[in-house]
């Protein structure tokens, strides 16, 4: 891992103009976030539905334009590239989709699936001699066999569809794939293959992952680092383990202590929130979490809250007026042991 | 605990259930000689992976199988207030009587379980008016306040608005609403928390529980998550191509599984002290339906498979008091 981050996201914002009860309004999917991701590392990221995991995901993948702030590619804005270079951009930056059924054409077989995107990208693998062999070692390299490159998606498994799709986004040699919960279609016999494919492939080609799911004791495995969002806007970071294990962030506690896990102890006390995630086309004032927060104060409602620093080994910080004291973390890990 | 729970009455007997599916194919079998049964005030977690057989097991239970599929051998008891009823020889009018008022099923999909032209104060006052006779108005009152017993803000005005104006998660509070009206002896939920957030299924689960303590219901929990089971549930049964391969009290089946694919499920799962190691995997996929072998269904992936695995079906024996295993060498199967 080298000093300078590949993609560093500073402040950025994205805006969905939308007309709701025949008003314009401006739906805030992504309000002012900060993070870097480096080579080689997995970044979890984690929230629940409409929190802009995947608006985030969609505008580092440049399928969105930013409304504000800005993203750094190996030192260089994508938003101002144009022709090749945006091409170039793209081959570097990959995606592995949620859904291995929806994401893969029924009508092409395997071979033309990992193949397609050097018709896009054609600088690479120029014959068709060579484009055959590759697709063979990708397969290969994906776990299936390089024989079936001529089969059809719906003659896989769900676990080799997904396979599939990895070994699709491998096809360009990219420096960082975004995952979208690449597991959670996935029984759970057949994602630790998955998730094991994932390490492999990191570990043999160095390449970067956003991981983003929803299944915290996944992201708990797999990431390096995790950035938990809430209505558009990162409430905490840094790594898994400092994070997980001393969660400053009410929303991060209440994350992890509603989230099942077979770490837990058996019959424990929750934290359970009450109400749901509010409108993001109409999100609370100050901090967006306190109008379902325990902990919420008259402050919380006025500005936003100061970045808080884990205070025992200073790897996570969250966004915060209140962080959660010892006990209140002993209370949302509940780890057995 | 133990004790107390074998003491309470069963309240579903599910005694060698199994279900057929004509295919163009030729028949197949979904569900295997199912045998479980579930007491009052306990939570039995159906546990499995897509296409075990369990959802169709409840399906079964409750009468609602596609036309294409029958049960074909083997009981279901229903022992509520008004007795015990056998579903299978039940008459249409019986089978009627109980619904709702003794078994009762929370589906997945609460926008497609929940009929889109009417109210919901219409639909949960549907069970006061059929089986209680109640008039419109005092239907709407207890409407009103099953509403608030599950946890949804302003019931007097939010009774008059349609299911699509709900959020995912009040949705599923209105149809357990629906489910526990009647207080039922056995409440099946079909992975009740599934298409919800976290935080929210923690509020449904802890809603289901408070309801079945107060009510004194059975719960049949049908879910594919193993951590859900471990935190929710009193008692497991694990089904594994349409049979149940192991079935007991969950401290005992998770701390020390007596079937290989119980234990290779345990292990698949990604646990805080292996923090980035090897997850162990299962090897493969489940069989085909059409496609189930003779001998043990699980011998294809099976670590300790032997010849005798391959030529006889196991059947469930008790290995400790009230744990049940499908497996030939139960002793053999460690973590």
């Amino acid at each position: 891992m080298s000093d300078a981050p590949l993609l560093e996201v500073r402040d950025l914002t994205k805006i969905f103009p939308v007309r709701h009860a025949g008003k314009r309004k401006e739906l805030r999917a992504l309000d002012g976030v900060t993070l870097d991701l480096h080579r080689g590392e997995t970044l979890g990221l984690v929230g629940e539905s409409g929190c802009g995991k995947s608006t985030l995901a969609r505008t580092l993948l440049m399928l969105e334009t930013p409304d504000g702030g800005s993203v750094r590619f190996d030192g260089v804005d994508p938003t101002t590239t144009r022709g090749a270079e945006l091409l170039a951009f793209r081959r570097r930056v990959q995606m592995v989709f949620q859904d291995p059924f929806a994401s893969l054409n029924a009508r092409m077989s395997a071979g033309d699936i990992v193949s397609e995107p050097w018709r896009t990208h054609t600088g690479l693998h120029k014959t068709s001699r060579e484009r055959a062999a590759r697709v063979r070692e990708l397969l290969d390299l994906v776990g299936l066999r390089p024989g079936d490159a001529g089969k059809y998606p719906q003659e896989f498994s769900g676990g080799q569809r997904q396979r599939l799709g990895i070994a699709r986004a491998l096809a360009l040699n990219p420096d960082v794939i975004v995952c979208d919960e690449p597991v959670s279609a996935l029984d759970l016999s057949v994602q630790a293959q998955v998730l094991n494919l994932l390490n492999d492939l990191q570990q043999e080609l160095g390449v970067a992952y956003l991981f983003i799911s929803h299944d915290l004791s996944v992201v708990r495995h797999v990431a390096d680092r995790v950035v938990v969002m809430y209505l558009g806007r990162i409430v905490e970071q840094g790594e898994t383990e400092s994070t997980f294990e001393r969660p400053q962030h009410p929303y991060t506690g209440a994350l992890l202590s509603a989230a099942p896990s077979l770490d837990h102890e058996r019959r424990r006390e929750q934290i359970i929130l009450s109400g749901e995630i509010p409108s993001p086309l109409n999100p609370p004032s100050g901090c967006r979490f306190r109008t379902r927060c325990w902990k919420a104060t008259d402050e919380c409602a006025t500005a936003l809250p100061p970045l808080a620093i884990d205070p025992v080994d200073g790897a996570h910080t969250a966004e915060c007026f209140h962080p959660l004291g010892a006990e209140e973390q002993e209370l949302a890990a509940a780890q057995v042991g | 605990m133990n004790s107390a729970l074998t003491e309470k009455a069963v309240a579903l007997d599910v005694d060698g259930m199994s279900v057929d599916i004509r295919t163009p194919r030729g028949v197949v079998r979904a569900v295997d000689k199912v045998t479980f049964q579930a007491r009052r005030g306990e939570t039995l977690a159906l546990l499995g992976e897509s296409g075990c057989g369990k959802s169709m097991t409840a399906t079964a239970v409750v009468g609602l199988l596609e036309p294409v599929a029958d049960v074909t051998e083997g009981a279901v008891r229903i022992t509520g207030d008004g007795g015990t009823t056998d579903l299978r020889s039940a008459s249409a009018r019986r089978r009627r009587d109980i619904a709702g008022k003794e078994l009762a099923i929370v589906f997945q999909d609460a926008l497609t379980a929940l009929n889109r032209v009417y109210t919901v104060g219409t639909q949960l006052a549907e069970p006061f008016r059929i089986h209680r006779g109640m008039s419109k108005k005092a239907a709407r009152k207890e409407a009103i306040e099953l509403m608030r017993r599950v946890g949804i803000p302003e019931p007097e005005t939010r009774v008059d608005s349609y299911p699509h104006q709900f959020s995912g998660g009040m949705r599923q509070r209105l149809l357990i609403a629906i489910g526990v009206a009647l207080s039922p002896a056995v409440l099946l939920a079909d992975e009740p928390t599934t298409a919800l957030d976290v935080t929210v299924q923690a509020q449904i689960m802890s809603l289901l529980k408070d309801l079945r303590e107060e009510r004194d219901m059975a719960v049949v929990l049908i879910t594919h998550d193993l951590a859900l089971v471990f935190e929710q549930a009193d008692r497991v049964v694990v089904m594994y191509a349409g049979n149940v391969v192991e079935q007991g009290l969950v401290e005992e089946v998770f701390g020390a599984p007596k079937h290989p694919y119980t234990a290779g499920l345990l292990e698949s799962v990604p646990v805080h002290a292996e923090r980035g190691a090897e997850l162990r995997s299962i090897g493969g996929s489940p069989p085909e339906l059409a496609a189930i072998p003779a001998g043990c269904v699980y011998q294809d992936r099976c670590p300790i498979a032997r010849d005798r695995c391959r030529e006889e079906r196991p059947a469930a024996r008790e290995v400790a008091p009230g744990h049940l295993s499908a497996c030939h060498f139960p002793d053999e199967v460690n973590r």
